[in-house]
C-alpha cells in the first residue's frame, strides 16, 4: 500500500520506502539498538533511584512532601533547558541524555509508588505486624508486593515517555532513533528517513509496553482472575 | 572565566542579548505567541470534545487512547513531519504540533471534570425540565470548573516547556538561544547555553506560578477545597486506566 500512495503523492521524496531501510538497514539498526539501550538504561537507573525514595516518603511522611515536590519541580523543566544545564558539565554524548531522561522518569516512578504503597489496606498492615513482621519484612514481603500493580504503570508510563524523550537527545548528538529524524530534516527533508525514525520509536514504546505489562501479568498473578 | 554559570551571568548582562533582533526580547514574543496560539488551538478543539464525552458518558477509552497514543509519540518527530504535509513550513506546524500535546490534559480534564459532578445534581438539574444541553451548560460546565482550569495548566506549562524545542527546525522561540550556543564550540557557548536554559525554565515555572493564581482565582470559593485534587484524580484516572489496558 505505502508503495502506491507515496508514488501518487510524490514520485521524488516518498513518506516511505523499503529502498531507503534495505540500503541503510546498519545505520536504522544502530540507531534502533542505541534507542533501546539508552531507555532501559534509564528506566533500570529511574527505578533504582525512585523505589528508595517511594519507601523514604512513604516511611517517613513528612519526606513524602519534600520529595513529591521536588521530582515535580524537576518535571516542571523543560527537557532543553535540563539538556542546557547539564551538557556544559556533562559533555556531549550518552551521559547527559541519560542524566536528562531519568530526572524525568523519577517522577513518574516515585509518584506510581507512593500511591501504590499507600493503596495498601490497613488491615493488612495489622495483620502483618501481629503476624510479627518488622519493617523490613513487612515492606518486602507484603507491602512491595501489593503495591506492584501501581509500581508497573509508574514502569510504563516511564518507559514510554522515556523513549519518546530520547529523541531531544539530539541536541548533543546521542537522540538514537532522533538522530535518524533530525538527519531526514537536515537532509532535504528525507521524508522516507524521518518516517522510519518516527515508526521505528512509536513501535519500540509500544513492544517495551506490551513486554512491561506483560511482565507484570507474569509477577501478580493473584490479580489475573479480577482484572475485567 | 571557564565557569560556565559565571558566563551565563555575563551573557545575560549584556544589554545588545535581549535587545538585539534575534534577542531575548524577540525570542520570548515568539515564544509566547506560539505557545498562546497552539494553548488556544488546543482548547478549541479538546474543550468541546472531552465535555461532550463526558456528558454523554461514553468515550472513556478515547480519552485514555488519545493520551497514551501522544505519549509515544517524539515531540520532534511532529515538528519535522508537520512542515512537510500541506501546513508548508512556518508557525501554522509549530503550533499544531504544539496543540497536539495539549489536547490529552485538555481532554482528561474535561472529561472527568463533568463525570465527576454529583448525579444528585444532574438528576435534580432533569427533574427541573432541563434539557441535555442546558444541563450540560447551567450545570455540569460550572462544577468542571476547577478541571479545566486544573487541564488548562498543565497544558500550557507543557506547551511553553516543548516550544523550546520549536528551535530544532527553526521554529523561533527561547529554545533558538540554547540552539545557538550549542552551534558554538561547547566551551565557547557554554555561557550561552546555560542562559538560555535558564530562561526556558523560568518562563515554565513564571507560567505555572501564573496559572496556579489564575486557576484559583477562577474557581468558585464552594468548590476550592476540590480544586487540589482535580489534577492528581483526573491525572490518576488517566493512569488507572492504563493500568488496565
Amino acid at each position: 500500500m505505502s508503495f502506491r500512495l507515496s508514488y501518487r503523492a510524490d514520485p521524488g521524496n516518498p513518506w516511505f520506502s523499503w529502498q531507503y531501510v534495505r540500503d541503510n538497514s546498519d545505520t536504522i539498526v544502530a540507531a534502533l539498538r542505541d534507542h533501546a539501550s539508552l531507555t532501559a538504561r534509564a528506566v533500570l537507573i529511574a527505578a533504582l533511584v525512585a523505589l528508595p525514595l517511594a519507601v523514604a516518603a512513604h516511611w517517613f511522611r513528612p519526606l513524602a512532601g519534600p520529595i513529591l515536590a521536588f521530582t515535580g519541580v524537576l518535571y516542571t523543566i523543560p527537557s532543553l533547558a535540563l539538556f542546557a544545564f547539564l551538557a556544559p558539565y556533562l559533555g556531549i554524548g550518552a551521559v547527559t541524555v541519560l542524566s536528562v531522561v531519568v530526572l524525568y522518569a523519577l517522577l513518574v516512578i516515585v509518584r506510581n509508588t507512593v500511591a501504590g504503597l499507600s493503596q495498601v489496606p490497613p488491615e493488612v498492615r495489622e495483620a502483618a505486624e501481629g503476624m510479627g513482621y518488622g519493617r523490613w519484612g513487612r515492606l518486602l514481603r507484603i507491602e512491595l508486593p501489593l503495591a506492584l500493580p501501581g509500581i508497573l504503570t509508574g514502569l510504563r508510563l516511564a518507559t514510554v515517555s522515556t523513549v519518546a524523550l530520547v529523541t531531544v537527545g539530539v541536541v548533543v548528538g546521542r537522540g538514537g532513533l532522533g538522530q535518524l529524524i533530525f538527519a531526514g530534516f537536515q537532509n532535504n527533508f528525507y521524508k522516507a528517513e524521518i518516517m522510519t525514525g518516527t515508526l521505528l520509536c512509536v513501535l519500540l514504546a509500544l513492544v517495551l509496553d506490551l513486554v512491561l505489562a506483560g511482565l507484570g501479568r507474569a509477577v501478580t498473578p493473584w490479580l489475573r482472575g479480577r482484572a475485567r | 572565566m571557564s565557569n560556565p554559570v559565571g558566563q551565563a551571568v555575563l551573557w545575560l548582562n549584556d544589554p545588545l542579548n535581549w535587545t538585539n533582533p534575534g534577542g531575548i526580547l524577540d525570542r520570548l514574543g515568539e515564544h509566547l505567541g506560539m505557545s498562546a496560539a497552539a494553548v488556544l488551538l488546543g482548547c478549541l478543539v479538546a474543550w468541546p470534545v472531552g465535555l461532550w464525552l463526558g456528558h454523554t458518558g461514553r468515550g472513556g477509552g478515547l480519552v485514555v487512547l488519545v493520551s497514551n497514543v501522544t505519549l509515544a509519540i517524539p515531540t520532534l518527530a511532529l515538528l519535522t513531519i508537520l512542515p512537510l504535509t500541506f501546513l508548508g513550513f512556518g508557525r501554522p506546524a509549530v503550533v499544531v504540533a504544539l496543540a497536539v500535546f495539549a489536547v490529552p490534559p485538555l481532554l482528561a480534564n474535561a472529561y472527568t471534570g463533568v463525570r465527576q459532578t454529583d448525579p444528585e445534581a444532574r438528576d435534580a438539574a432533569r427533574g427541573m425540565g432541563l434539557s441535555g444541553g442546558q444541563v450540560l451548560r447551567r450545570v455540569e460546565l460550572p462544577l468542571a470548573v476547577p478541571y479545566l482550569a486544573a487541564g488548562f495548566r498543565t497544558a500550557a506549562v507543557q506547551v511553553v516547556a516543548t516550544a523550546a524545542l520549536a528551535s530544532f527546525v527553526n521554529g523561533g522561540g527561547l529554545g533558538q538561544i540554547i540552539r545557538a550556543g550549542f552551534g558554538l564550540d561547547i566551551a565557547a557557548g557554554g555561557g550561552q547555553i546555560i542562559a538560555g536554559g535558564l530562561l526556558v525554565a523560568g518562563l515554565a515555572m513564571l507560567v505555572e506560578l501564573v496559572l496556579a493564581l489564575v486557576e484559583r482565582l477562577v474557581t468558585p470559593r464552594p468548590l476550592r477545597p476540590a480544586r487540589r485534587r482535580a489534577n492528581r484524580r483526573a491525572a490518576d484516572a488517566v493512569a488507572v486506566a492504563v493500568a488496565g489496558s
